[in-house]
């Protein structure tokens, strides 16, 4: 018996907006995610389930095949290179920016190389590189707005919805990375193997996404 | 101690571990991947295909010659103290066998090569993380048809099923000719073609899209770029690139052809193949000229095996030659076969005793293929801790083979 087609989810804002699309496909988790304890929940689908992670491990889960299909932000799949990773449907939510932020007015930076404090080391680094400009990258998981108050930091690079939290805490958006939305992923070997299984869930989302929401 | 310490990561405690993605194999896996190694050469050899065995070290020129970027930082590299010259440990034995057909044979006939060797890398692969990969593949020379890829595909399948993995196998089939004569005839300059490479790489369309209403294209260009995203699939793919790609040249359908000829045959040879096609798949891009294949088996993420054609890599050794071939990983075919040990005897013990004819009898058991385990005086343990289940004992002057 082949496994069933195994979409990795994680839990929170974008989980909530993502359901919706899926259940207009015709697939919805037995349980509700949010509620469960279980990691992997069976859906009104004998042929697929949902396996439940954290949200920076998704593009992992999919690129090693433990899950064939995945919902991940763009500054995930940015932040981890998308080796091994289709991504065939932007699915338009939780969209934000990526961002790199500061003291209000400091957008020049110290003279000498600036410490940046952000969870996308790696996203920060190509982004600077680009800029011919050499920083010194300081890797947090969380509260980025901290850092440059409590001279941690010059900059952060973290993602804005509002920019309430920066303001709130006197800093300002100087500069967008990239514009983010959370996207379909899907695993290569999964679009060879099981081509038509796959497709038609693409296709199904992809409809999802495009028919007009009430 | 505490182990978590600082320094202690390298320290005298963990002088056993090996650098990342460097593995041994311990005796029983050993004779899984040796016994693999001969059964898959014999098969090499009787359908033609002589072996070589290229250096584990050379000239770095020479080693990256024609190849890609990609295997540049994958290889190690060290100084010749001798010449004073870069040399590089290979990380792929694939242009190094190129090198034997075009510079050292210089055969005009069509010539098979296979070989087998430890290859190192730089970089982990992605998925089980191996750095050092025991390659095993196999190469065509000197044939520019569909015929010669045929063939090695089908020496790959047979490879495949002698290591019992198990299927259902899905071989991927793209061409790189398709990409690159549609980047010619639609005026797609060097940077806008490596951008495109990468989003259908990703199959990205939202991406790819965005990037093409910038290029301002012409209708036609235009509706061809977009399409390739979505050829993938079985063999109706093609049909459909066909209609798709109608007005990308002659280069582009010849290639659309070449793929149609290659899963027309293989189809008819192997039914139970799954054969799945994808026109956007690039992968080696800068190295291939035409076809490439991968196999994929269910809940692997990534390949198992690869090839395709490169023609014309010779050509900075003297001598360009059409060229097709695959590679595989002996270690995961082995981790991913069922290929049991054949069930054998065990060893016989022999007694630690000075007596000719006892070495006469052991010297016998030995040549006609049995295991013969010579104790040692005053050792540790017996023959039945060293796994054998027979021994040699004396009855009326003879030495005879007793069960234990």
């Amino acid at each position: 018996m082949t496994r069933p087609l195994t979409i990795a989810l994680s839990k929170g804002r974008i989980l909530e907006q993502t359901l919706p699309l899926f259940a207009q496909a015709g697939i919805e988790p037995e349980t509700d995610p949010d509620s469960s304890r279980r990691l992997i929940l069976p859906s009104n689908r004998p042929d697929v389930r949902f396996v439940i992670v954290r949200a920076s491990d998704v593009p992992t889960y999919v690129q090693y095949g433990g899950a064939d299909i995945g919902v991940a932000g763009k500054d995930v799949l940015l932040e981890h290179g998308g080796d091994g990773l289709y991504e065939p449907v932007d699915l338009g939510i939780a969209a934000c920016r990526l961002m790199l932020a500061g003291p209000a007015g400091g957008g020049e930076g110290p003279v000498g190389r600036a410490r940046v404090a952000t969870k996308y080391t790696r996203v920060t680094h190509d982004w600077f590189a680009r800029q011919g400009r050499q920083v010194e990258i300081i890797k947090l998981y969380g509260s980025m707005e901290l850092a440059p108050l409590v001279g941690l930091a010059d900059w952060i690079v973290d993602l804005v919805d509002t920019g309430n939290t920066l303001r709130a805490n006197g800093l300002e958006p100087y500069k967008t990375i990239a514009d983010i939305t959370s996207r379909l992923i899907v695993n290569k070997a999964a679009m060879k193997t099981r081509n038509a299984e796959v497709r038609g869930m693409i296709d199904a989302i992809a409809q999802a996404v495009a028919a007009p929401t009430e | 101690m505490n182990t978590n310490a600082p320094g202690t990561r390298h320290g005298p405690g963990m002088r056993w571990l090996l650098p990342e993605g460097i593995e041994e194999a311990l005796p029983e896996s050993a004779a899984r991947l040796e016994r693999l190694r001969r059964r898959v050469l014999d098969i090499y050899s009787r359908w033609g295909y002589e072996l070589v065995i290229p250096p584990l070290i050379e000239y770095l020129d020479s080693l990256l010659t024609g190849t890609g970027h990609d295997l540049e930082l994958d290889t190690f590299k060290l100084v010749d103290q001798r010449s004073g010259r870069m040399m590089g440990v290979r990380a792929d034995m694939t242009p190094q066998v190129a090198r034997v057909d075009a510079h050292r044979l210089t055969r005009p006939v069509p010539t098979r090569l296979c070989y087998v060797g430890s290859v190192v890398h730089t970089r982990p692969g992605p998925f089980g993380g191996s750095r050092s990969p025991l390659q095993v593949g196999a190469e065509l020379y000197g044939h520019g048809g569909v015929e010669a890829d045929v063939e090695v595909v089908e020496l790959l399948l047979t490879t495949l099923d002698e290591a019992r993995v198990s299927g259902p196998l899905c071989l991927d089939l793209g061409h790189v000719g398709i990409v690159r004569g549609l980047a010619v005839k639609t005026g797609i300059g060097e940077a806008d073609e490596a951008a495109l490479f990468e989003m259908l790489q990703r199959k990205s369309t939202p991406e790819l899209d965005a990037y093409i209403d910038g290029l301002g294209l012409d209708t036609s260009s235009d509706a061809m770029w977009r399409s390739l995203i979505d050829l993938h699939g079985d063999r109706s793919v093609l049909g459909r690139a066909r209609e798709a790609l109608a007005a990308a040249g002659p280069d582009v359908l010849a290639a659309i052809d070449y793929l149609d000829g290659i899963g027309e045959r293989l189809a008819e040879r192997h039914p139970e193949l799954h054969l799945h096609f994808d026109l956007a798949e690039l992968r080696g891009y800068h190295y291939h000229t035409g076809v490439v294949f991968a196999v994929f088996v269910p809940g692997e993420g990534e390949e198992l095996a690869r090839g395709g054609r490169y023609d014309g890599i010779g050509e900075a050794f003297g001598r360009a030659r059409p060229a097709t071939g695959f590679s595989t990983d002996l270690r995961r075919l082995v981790a991913l076969g069922s290929q049991a040990l054949p069930a054998a005897p065990g060893p016989i013990a022999a007694p630690a005793q000075e007596d000719p004819a006892l070495t006469a009898r052991v010297r016998e058991l030995r040549s006609a293929g049995e295991r013969v385990i010579a104790m040692l005086p005053g050792q540790e343990g017996g023959p039945g801790e060293l796994g054998c289940d027979r021994q040699l004992v004396r009855r009326e002057g003879n030495w005879t083979v007793e069960e234990l």
